[in-house]
Parts: structure tokens; C-alpha cells; sequence
């Protein structure tokens, strides 16, 4: 039986314009893990009706409560409600929900996170071993949690939009560089704005590369029965980011959508 | 405690709480918080005669108290329906509500040959669906055609109860609803979601991708009770009120107003558990009012 859970704030951090909590999730990890990037659908506030899905930053079976990270950015009238939350409210949370990336742990990943894509890739980063992770956002200040994957990675690389920190451009041009260099990846596994999740899985085909993207969408129940998060596949069908995903596997998508 | 089971239109159910049709797909998700035999019936989602994608994403908005959505009937196709879907839901203890949508009053002819021949326990005929462009919504707003789709599914229903689902987006419901009445509808549902549209300031973009959608959730309720009302005066066959329900109270305002069952659906996305916690709170009023049956409820408004 799946349940809904009281989920209170053990931590919490600001990192540029994001926030970091940590949650006691009582045995929510040990029962519905099934891979990093899976997410929880969070109740923010009493005047917000819908829950928000949020990434799981890294999550960890413990006594006598597991414990669940997210990172988030105020986007709207839900996520600044949470925003608003402190070390040691409770909050309602279902999940652990959606598939993850679902590999054996020795596969070699190249993690791609753009902006707020970032944070799920460290879950990745601590999952699988011997990953590189590059990370990409619009300036300096939106490249988190660095010194995390300089720990889990071989190598981490940066690239900004405005070149503030690390390459100046899209991480799609060090995706393309760390192939050609590099022939022994398994896979690219990307959480991140939709155009530059687009662009790593060109990147991927041209090398042959298997490739895993997270996909966004606004969702209603969280668990596939309202079907409003439809994300477009090649195929011409419509499958649901929240039950089906949020991971798909690249060639699945339709990027032209 | 109060006897909470009714019957609507023939079909005897448990209690009167059912999910509504859109919200909990064909049960399958719901099933893995609560045992679904605890509900009075579901309304499975709606269906077409063939499979639809539905409409582009983003398909939800929300507003105060209240969403917006434009799903657009995707479905597997109720021949999909037959075959996977109600067998799964027939394991369970509650009544079996097939809802249905139809490009022509053929196809609704169609459908209900299939269903009825299937097994299911109710026909809710949606008439009003917002988010479809053929059919849908303008079966629903002129007397002439539902009554038309109404005896259509008649006609090839056989001994399954016939429910018509009445839109809001109309300036007198009660015209439908007699209308259908007249065509041999054995009950009605109302609500259905009311049409809206929520516009992005920054970008000026309308949030959903169809730019308008259909509203629902609490914002709703008061809409709900009123036509409910309405309708209740002005036909003599049975009524599943719905539109905004989320605690006891507001299924007792439905059933008070003239709804001999209530459905839950947006709510439930919250709450997974909607539907048990407003069976609990209208049992609860029932019993605090002293009543043998919730039965009782219905129809027993005092206007003033």
C-alpha cells in the first residue's frame, strides 16, 4: 500500500536563489525506492489545492527515519509557499513517486544537469560509480553543489551561459567533448530545461550513446489517474511524466513537440 | 451509525460517495492507498469508441480553490476498456460506472451495445466534456440534441441504467435535464467542470496549452449546489451531484439540494483519501442529525 506521509524539515539551506531542505521520511525510502530521480509530490500550503513534484536531491534509508533532500526554486505561488516552510514544520508528502533512472549501480553515467536539473544528477552522482557530471546553468551563481559531486564524480566539468564559471556556452558543447575523448560510457543521463535536454540526446545519437532524460510538466495527482502531465513520444502517443516518468529513455521523446 | 446505503436509479450501492469520472482513471493507481471496495462506485474515465492522445501539455492550471483542466478524453478505447480495464475493477465490492463520449450519436449507440453487453453496473453519458472540439460540449448545451443521444443510449443499453452527465456552461440546466428526462434518462450527474481560462501575466501565454479548460474543485461547490437544486425541482429522476466536494459537509449540501449520491474527484488529488474522508463526514452527519438513513438527506433543504 502506498501511503501519504507527515514529512518534517530537519534542514534548511539557501543555495543562490534555491532552497535545500532535508526531510525525516520515516520509511518512505526503504519501501519506494527504485532509483535516483525519482520525485515527491508535496503538499506546500493549505490555500495551494494542487501538490508540486520536486526532484529528489539524495535520499538514504536511516534510523529510525530515512531522510530525503530536495532542492527547489520559487517559481510560483506553490513552490513560494514551501519556500516559506522552517526547520522543523511537517510537511505532506507522497512519494518516493515516478521510475528514476533504474540502472545497475556499475554502469558508467555521464550526468548532464542543467540549472535546477542539478540537484537530481548528484543522486546519480552518489549512485552510480565512477560518473562525470557536468553541470550547466545561466551564470555562476546557479551552478550548486559543486564541492558534493567534486566528492562522488571522477570529474566534474562547468559551462554558464554568460561564462561567469567554467565553459562559456551549453553544456551540450562538453557533452560532445568529454565523447569524443571518452568512449566508454554506458550512459548520459540528463535532468534539465527541455531545449537543452533536446540538445544532449542530438549529441547522444550522433555518438551512440544511450541516453535517459528527466522530463518536467505540471501535474495533478502525481501517481498517473488524472493524466494531466502528458509528455509527447515519438510514436505519436502521449505517456504521463508522473507514472511513465519521469525518466524516459531519449529516442522515446518527441523533441519537436 | 446511520444506514449509509442508497440507490440510484436501480443501483444499489453501499454508500453514497463515488469518484468521479477524469480523476481516478480506471482505479488502478487509488488502489495502492486504499481497498477500493470502499467506495460506493466509480465513475471510471470517460471513454471514445476509439483511442485519443488527448490534448498537448500543459493540460492543468491551478486557480483559487479550484483547477483547470484540458485532459481531452485521452483513452485507451472502450474496447481496451472491456478487455483490461473492467476486469481489474470488477474484483472489487462497488458499483462499475462506465462514462462515455461520442463524436455522433452513433458512436454513442455503439459504446453502450458494448458495455451493456460487458457487464457494467451504469451508463454516465457525457454530453458536456469542455475539452473535446466534435461533439462534447454541444450535445450538451442544446435540449434537442441531448435528448437525441440520450435515446440513442437508450436504445442499446438493455437493462443498464442510463446516466446523463449535464453541463454547467449553460443558462438554464434545467432545460437539459428535462430534456433528457423526457428521452428516457434514468438519472443525471451534474456538474460537469465549468469552462475557464487562467493567462500568464509575464508571458501572456494562457497556462494551458488549449488556452481555455474546464474548471473544478472547491471554487465550484456553491455552483454545484445551486444547479443541483435547480434540477431537482424540475425532474423526478434521481441525481449524482457533483463539483467541489472535499469533506462530509459539502456532500451533505449536495444531498440536501436534491443529489441522492455524490462524487469526489478533485479533491482526491490532495487527498488520495478524499473519497473515504467525506463518506466518514457525511456518515458523521447523519448520525449527529439523528437519521436512520443518509438517505434522508436527500432533497431536504429548507428554502427559505
Amino acid at each position: 500500500m502506498k501511503v501519504e506521509r507527515k514529512c518534517k524539515i530537519v534542514e534548511k539551506a539557501l543555495m543562490g536563489d534555491a532552497v535545500y531542505m532535508v526531510l525525516e521520511a520515516g520509511d518512505m525510502v526503504r519501501t519506494s525506492f527504485k532509483g535516483p530521480g525519482q520525485f515527491v509530490h508535496i503538499k506546500c500550503g493549505d490555500a495551494q489545492l494542487l501538490r508540486r513534484p520536486i526532484s529528489v536531491c539524495l535520499c538514504s534509508q536511516d534510523q529510525p527515519s530515512d531522510l530525503v533532500s530536495i532542492v527547489f526554486e520559487v517559481r510560483g505561488e506553490g513552490t513560494a509557499r514551501l519556500a516559506q516552510r522552517e526547520v522543523g514544520e511537517e510537511l505532506d508528502v507522497l512519494g518516493l513517486a515516478g521510475n528514476g533512472f533504474q540502472l545497475e549501480q556499475d554502469k558508467r553515467c555521464l550526468l548532464v544537469g542543467g540549472g535546477i536539473g542539478i540537484p537530481p544528477m548528484l543522486g546519480c552522482a552518489s549512485y552510480f560509480d565512477r560518473s562525470t557530471a557536468i553541470l550547466g546553468g545561466r551564470s555562476q551563481d546557479k551552478i550548486i553543489l559543486t564541492d558534493r559531486f567534486e566528492v562522488c564524480c571522477d570529474k566534474v566539468m562547468i559551462a554558464t551561459d554568460d561564462g561567469s564559471v567554467g565553459h562559456h556556452g551549453f553544456v551540450d558543447a562538453l557533452v560532445r567533448q568529454e565523447l569524443e575523448q571518452d568512449k566508454e560510457y554506458d550512459y548520459i543521463l540528463a535532468c534539465g530545461p527541455k531545449p537543452m535536454l533536446r540538445n544532449v540526446a542530438k549529441v547522444a545519437d550522433e555518438f551512440g550513446v544511450a541516453c535517459l532524460v528527466s522530463m518536467e510538466e505540471r501535474m495533478g495527482c502525481g501517481i498517473g489517474a488524472c493524466l494531466v502531465c502528458a509528455c509527447d513520444m515519438a510514436d505519436g502517443s502521449r505517456k504521463h511524466v508522473c507514472k511513465n516518468g519521469p525518466v524516459f529513455d531519449a529516442k522515446e521523446v518527441d523533441w519537436n513537440a | 451509525m446511520p444506514d449509509m446505503k442508497v440507490n440510484l436509479a436501480g443501483m444499489a450501492m453501499k454508500n453514497p460517495v463515488v469518484v468521479a469520472s477524469g480523476t481516478f482513471g480506471f482505479g488502478r493507481e487509488y488502489n495502492e492507498f486504499f481497498d477500493l471496495s470502499e467506495l460506493g462506485g466509480i465513475c471510471a474515465k470517460g471513454l471514445t469508441l476509439h483511442r485519443r492522445e488527448g490534448n498537448p501539455a500543459p493540460r492543468i492550471a491551478e486557480t483559487p480553490m479550484g483547477i483547470l483542466n484540458s485532459v481531452g478524453l485521452q483513452n485507451p478505447g472502450v474496447d481496451a476498456f472491456v478487455e483490461e480495464e473492467l476486469p481489474f475493477l470488477r474484483q472489487f465490492d462497488t458499483k462499475v460506472i462506465a462514462n462515455i463520449s461520442g463524436n455522433t450519436p452513433e458512436e454513442y449507440g455503439i459504446m453502450c451495445d458494448k458495455l451493456s453487453a460487458a457487464g457494467v453496473d451504469m451508463i454516465e453519458v457525457n454530453i458536456s466534456c469542455p475539452n473535446v472540439k466534435a461533439g462534447g460540449l454541444a450535445y450538451g448545451t442544446r435540449p434537442d440534441l441531448a435528448a437525441e443521444v440520450t435515446e440513442m443510449a437508450k436504445k442499446h443499453a438493455g437493462n443498464v441504467p442510463v446516466m446523463v452527465k449535464l453541463s454547467p456552461n449553460v443558462t438554464d440546466i434545467t432545460e437539459i435535464a428535462k430534456a433528457v428526462e423526457g428521452a428516457g434518462a434514468d438519472a443525471v450527474s451534474l456538474i460537469n467542470t465549468i469552462r475557464g481560462m487562467r493567462i500568464d501575466v509575464n508571458t501572456r501565454r494562457p497556462v494551458l496549452k488549449m488556452n481555455t479548460g474546464g474548471m473544478s474543485g472547491p471554487a465550484v461547490l456553491p455552483v454545484a449546489v445551486r444547479m443541483v437544486w435547480e434540477v431537482a425541482n424540475a425532474v423526478s429522476i434521481p441525481i449524482l451531484g457533483m463539483g467541489g466536494v472535499s469533506k462530509g459537509e459539502d456532500a451533505a449540501q449536495l444531498m440536501l439540494a436534491g443529489a441522492t449520491a455524490v462524487a469526489v474527484g478533485t479533491s482526491l488529488f490532495a487527498d488520495p483519501y478524499a473519497a473515504i474522508t467525506v463518506r466518514d463526514g457525511l456518515a458523521a452527519i447523519a448520525d449527529k442529525q439523528g437519521l436512520a438513513s443518509v438517505s434522508e438527506l436527500t432533497g431536504g433543504v429548507k428554502p427559505w
